[in-house]
């Protein structure tokens, strides 16, 4: 298998730690993501190191007995401990406070806590087997209040951080979730649900484990995610992952069901909001992207593997060492070990080696992996950093070894025309808000972002398109097939087309000698007016002569290039139609004589010098009262040439009332 | 046929009068190399109609002719004579290739009048015919010969006298009869090509389309495009697609018209299972594709004869008012095999795109309202890409070419034109004719507008006015001088 063939990969630098042993216990915190290395119990010293800490805390604890579980609180503010299951330790890392520790015992009677959770930096949340209880620390004081609790019986709990929600595991079959929100000293109870569990034969007694039930964010949606090792329907056998959606109102909703097709152990991460299922048997991953279109039942949708199954990219361990030698060759690192442990949303663990690691998707081999190109598009246009990779795809699909067809071409060019519009619009609507003055609304106007899934024009000119129409093996009538279609999908989606684009079809038609064809785009204004497009048509004429026709034509619509128009027509020497044509739009008052008369004296036509001549006389006489021209216009010099050809007597007099 | 004329001119009766339109007298094609010896003269003739004509007579005619054309040579090297005017008829020369002569003697217009003692008299009209509109239509019948035949010098080479005269014989002997000459005007003269009015989402729709056509139908060379008998779209150059132009709108297209309007020939075909239903057919080419025994055979069509002289089959294919024309390189040999799948894969996307720009059209007439019925009667032509709109001419039929205005205004914008053409200059004729109309021409770089206006009692000014009027309004979105 070529490197090029692994589409999942550890990160490159993990987060190292002292490995799992006797005397050194490892912690890792959800919330912060960080690992405590915990040495007898804290009396030789407690490490902690967190994926972005250049700088581990270390500090020392006195043993005061086995730690359960220990946390920061959010920024590193305050340390718990637990160590019984009645009590947790409090010790502040707040400069100028005291760091004598402090203990809260749980309110519940004969209750024994499960574990706790920090909220905030200051709240924190003790789940015990009797129900929840939400206190603030006041570190200043060295206690806690309790700000509130419930009762409920409960068997587990997870956390989410980045929600905020605790699920408790209810009942005796476990299946009964009941979700909390945490929010700024509150605490909501959400709708309780149900997980569906396998039918089972009556005698033996199945519940819900733990293990088997992740939360993680998709698509900004928070998901419960169950792994049902045996699926409800007979016909299929092979797990499933089902997802359930745990809106913020509302009842949770089972959504997704994504189909694995195997049995035995397995193991849950979301990456890039792609869910991520690792086999250990096969020591093999699969991905899934519930945005992709799936089969759609009436109530949820089946998925299947984006991908076939592969191994995380295989992985070298550098030889540890107090200082790592760099002369020792690395060791392969043991991949879907059974030591090791899986966190949402990305991190996998192992402890007995000491690393922590962030699984990452790369994308550029997918490339090679996915054939059909619009479900490629539609993949990895939900993807962070596809920028680069997309439009590596579609300079890959305009090569000429890897050609695509056109409809599929036209498939890719309107997929990304649809994100970019989208982003337009939101772009858009934000501006026009600005300006309304809404800026001062609450909440506050948040300017678009703009992920690397907008791809522009600019982007597909310098990086795909340029190149490509450059290619001198590409047949042109590809090279214009594919522009037109460019075009046609950013027409279609309402999107001013750039005159570079414009100008590349332009090119590609005059390298070839398609005038007729580029004389048709713009009869039917495909190629959009501007002046850079009249110039360029201008420098034409003398390889195609109607460009002149096309490129007047295009200046008279703009409405804005009158001058141009009054250039181009005394540089053919049509003074009279450019004199017609000043006037016709009421701006013969302001022109320049001599401008004119230069051009007329050029034809050497002295029936047009005449008339021109005597058309600026009389506009002397209208504007002025005298026929005469003025020092400031510089005309002497046509006066005297009129005067020889016609004599004195043809110039106007003055008319005296 | 010349002798039938008189018989077949419907002429108007009025007042005892009786009309005869123009007629064809005679049409001949020379080579005066070919029997430079005396004696040897036959041997110049390579066609001639009609043919019952005795040979003596061919040979006189001919030989006149080329004394003629020697003749005024002397006068003017370059430019040798175009027509000669004579009381009865006149004759048109036409050289397209070197030493080809081509000639067509047209009888003028005559009116038949009962003189007092009941004899007919029989007035010949010298002065009705225009050089020009008839010069035309000799040269049209050159480039329809060559569009289906190749170029006269092609012929001898491949075959020499005996091919060519061939190939002349069964080619004019019935394109002949499809001129009619007594409908001929100011249109034949710019020989243009109507467009189809779209807007551009549409025209890329139909771009697209037809770079998807050719890519999957990888053995085309060029396309066009078609809807109600108006170009959208041409692969080919401007003179080849002027003339195939005409060939489609004059020709092929009217002989399918009427089929069409019966409601036969034209049925919703699904019996290819997993298919759309789609309106496609070829109007040139296998008239049943389930018949096994069904003939591929296509048209012949030779374009860019000065250069790389390339030979095509030509497909034309129509779903509803959609046209498309896809030419092949002649070498190839084109299968029942080829037709069924061109017509499994372009029927469906031809007949959808086909209600798209039907719907995208009523559209646009909707929107743009004004554009209900023009007051206007007035013909535009662009020399610089053969653009014509004439709302002066009904829709063509294949006998004849239906104008709304009379005849003798007709003549007057014939008129006008000859004058435009001796000039460089931008110019504006504007002519008042009989019965209260006005005739404006007005020409702006290489664009001509004819406009006649039926006002009563207006000037000249209002006249000037009203024309300004329409150019805003028609044709406010080109550079075209007041």
């Amino acid at each position: 298998m070529g490197e090029e063939d692994y589409y999942l990969e550890l990160c490159e630098r993990p987060v190292q730690f002292e490995k799992a042993n006797p005397v050194n216990c490892v912690f890792f915190d959800e919330a912060n993501k960080q690992v405590f290395a915990v040495r007898s119990g804290g009396a030789t010293g407690v490490v902690v190191k967190g994926p972005d800490d250049r700088n581990p805390i270390s500090f020392r604890m006195d043993d005061k007995g086995e730690v359960k579980c220990i946390k920061f609180s959010l920024e590193n503010k305050i340390l718990a401990v637990q160590r019984t299951s009645k009590t947790v330790d409090f010790c502040n890392f707040i400069p100028d406070n005291s760091q004598l520790e402090y203990t809260q015992e749980c309110k519940t009677k004969n209750a024994n806590i499960l574990g706790f959770c920090w909220t905030s930096s200051t709240e924190i949340v003790f789940i015990t087997d009797q129900g929840i209880e939400f206190y603030q620390v006041l570190p200043e004081k060295r206690s806690l209040k309790l700000l509130k609790s419930h009762n409920i019986n409960v068997n587990w709990y997870m956390y989410c951080p980045e929600s905020a929600v605790i699920l408790l595991s209810t009942t005796v079959l476990e299946n009964v979730l009941q979700p909390f929100y945490f929010r700024a000293g509150t605490m909501s109870k959400l709708p309780k649900f149900e997980i569906e569990l396998p039918a089972a034969p009556k005698s033996t007694k199945l519940s819900l484990s733990e293990r088997d039930i992740a939360m993680a964010t998709i698509y900004g949606q928070l998901y419960v995610l169950f792994l049902r090792h045996h699926s409800r329907t007979s016909n299929s056998t092979g797990a499933e992952v089902v997802l359930y959606h745990l809106p913020r109102e509302g009842a949770c909703k089972k959504m997704h069901i994504l189909k694995l097709n195997r049995t035995g152990k397995f193991a849950l991460n979301v990456v890039d909001n792609l869910v991520v299922v690792h086999h250990q048997d096969t020591e093999t991953s699969v991905i899934f992207d519930i945005k992709l279109r799936g089969e759609f039942d009436g109530t949820v949708t089946f998925h299947h593997p984006v991908l076939p199954a592969r191994s995380i990219q295989p992985y070298q361990i550098p030889m540890a060492g107090p200082a790592a030698v760099t002369s020792q060759s690395p060791v392969p690192c043991k991949l879907y070990s059974s030591s090791w442990i899986v966190f949402q949303p990305d991190i996998i663990i192992s402890a007995s080696q000491g690393y922590l690691w962030n699984l990452q998707v790369k994308l550029q081999p997918i490339v090679n992996l996915l054939p059909d190109k619009g479900r490629l598009m539609d993949f990895l246009l939900q993807r962070k950093e596809c920028k680069m990779v997309i439009l590596s795809v579609c300079s890959q699909m305009l090569s000429e070894s890897d050609r695509a067809t056109l409809p599929v071409i036209a498939t890719v060019f309107d997929k990304l025309n649809h994100e970019y519009k989208k982003y337009l619009d939101a772009e858009q609507s934000y501006v026009m808000a600005v300006e309304a003055g809404q800026s001062r609304s609450n909440p506050p106007l948040k300017r678009p972002t703009r992920t690397q899934a907008v791809v522009d024009q600019s982007d597909m000119y310098t990086h795909v398109l340029s190149a490509f129409a450059e290619n001198k093996e590409m047949p042109h009538k590809f090279v214009i097939a594919v522009l037109m279609e460019y075009i046609r999908s950013l027409n279609q989606f309402q999107i001013t087309v750039q005159h570079y684009l414009h100008e590349l079809v332009i090119k590609t038609l005059v390298q070839h000698n398609r005038f007729y064809m580029l004389h048709q785009f713009l009869q039917y204004h495909v190629l959009s007016d501007s002046k850079p497009l009249a110039c360029l048509l201008l420098s034409l004429e003398s390889f195609y002569p109607p460009a002149h026709q096309l490129s007047l034509d295009m200046l008279k619509r703009l409405s804005t290039a009158n001058d141009e128009i009054v250039e181009v027509l005394l540089s053919k020497h049509q003074v009279l139609a450019a004199l017609r044509f000043i006037r016709g739009i009421g701006g013969h008052d302001n022109i320049s004589a001599r401008k004119f008369l230069d051009a007329a004296k050029q034809t050497e036509d002295n029936m047009l010098f005449y008339t021109i001549f005597r058309f600026f006389e009389q506009r002397n006489q209208r504007l002025r009262g005298n026929p005469n021209f003025t020092p400031g216009e510089h005309c002497e010099e046509h006066v005297a040439f009129f005067k020889q050809v016609f004599g004195d007597q043809a110039l106007m007099r003055p008319t005296t009332f | 046929m010349a002798a039938a004329a008189a018989g077949a001119g419907a002429g108007a009766w009025a007042a005892q009068e009786k009309q005869f339109p123009p007629a064809l007298l005679s049409f001949f094609i020379y080579n005066p190399r070919f029997g430079p010896r005396e004696g040897e003269e036959e041997n110049k003739i390579l066609f001639y109609h009609p043919n019952e004509v005795e040979k003596n007579e061919k040979i006189r005619n001919v030989g006149l002719c080329e004394a003629i054309v020697q003749f005024t040579r002397t006068f003017s090297p370059s430019k040798p004579a175009k027509s000669l005017h004579t009381q009865k008829n006149r004759q048109f020369f036409n050289e397209p290739e070197e030493n080809f002569w081509m000639v067509m003697v047209v009888r003028n217009p005559i009116i038949e009048k009962q003189s007092k003692d009941g004899k007919p008299i029989v007035e010949y009209q010298e002065e009705e015919l225009l050089d020009k509109v008839y010069s035309s239509v000799l040269q049209q019948c050159y480039s329809m010969y060559k569009l289906f035949n190749g170029t006269f010098l092609k012929a001898m080479e491949d075959g020499g006298v005996k091919l060519l005269k061939e190939r002349l014989e069964k080619f004019f002997h019935r394109y002949l009869q499809t001129l009619h000459l007594q409908s001929c005007d100011l249109l034949d003269i710019f020989g243009g090509i109507s467009f189809f009015p779209l807007d551009k989402m549409t025209y890329l729709k139909i771009q697209s389309f037809i770079n998807r056509m050719e890519e999957s139908l990888n053995i085309v060379k060029y396309t066009a495009f078609l809807y109600n008998d108006q170009l959208i779209w041409s692969g080919l150059e401007q003179d080849d697609m002027r003339i195939l132009y005409k060939y489609l709108t004059t020709s092929l297209f009217p002989r399918h018209i009427e089929p069409e309007l019966a409601g036969r020939d034209s049925p919703i075909r699904a019996e290819m299972p997993g298919n759309l239903q789609h309106y496609g057919r070829f109007l040139t080419g296998p008239l049943n594709l389930n018949d096994p025994e069904a003939k591929c055979r296509f048209p012949k069509i030779f374009v860019n004869t000065d250069d790389t002289y390339e030979e095509l089959h030509l497909i034309v294919y129509k779903a509803m008012s959609a046209a498309v024309c896809f030419m092949i390189d002649a070498s190839i040999q084109l299968t029942l095999d080829f037709c069924r799948r061109l017509d499994s894969i372009v029927g469906p996307q031809l007949t959808v795109l086909a209600s798209d720009i039907c719907e995208q059209f009523n559209i646009n007439k909707r929107i743009s309202g004004s554009e209900k019925e023009p007051q206007f009667k007035f013909i535009y032509f662009n020399h610089m890409n053969l653009a014509e709109k004439s709302t002066i001419h009904m829709r063509k039929t294949p006998s004849v070419s239906l104008t709304s205005v009379h005849p003798d205004l007709m003549k007057i914008l014939g008129d006008i034109n000859s004058d435009f053409t001796r000039a460089d200059e931008d110019e504006e004729i504007i002519v008042k004719a009989m019965s209260d109309y006005w005739v404006v021409g007005k020409k702006s770089d290489q664009r001509e507008l004819y406009v006649i206006l039926n006002q009563k009692n207006a000037n000249l000014i209002e006249v000037n006015e009203e024309v300004k009027k329409l150019c805003a309004t028609q044709f406010n979105n080109i550079f075209f001088l007041d």
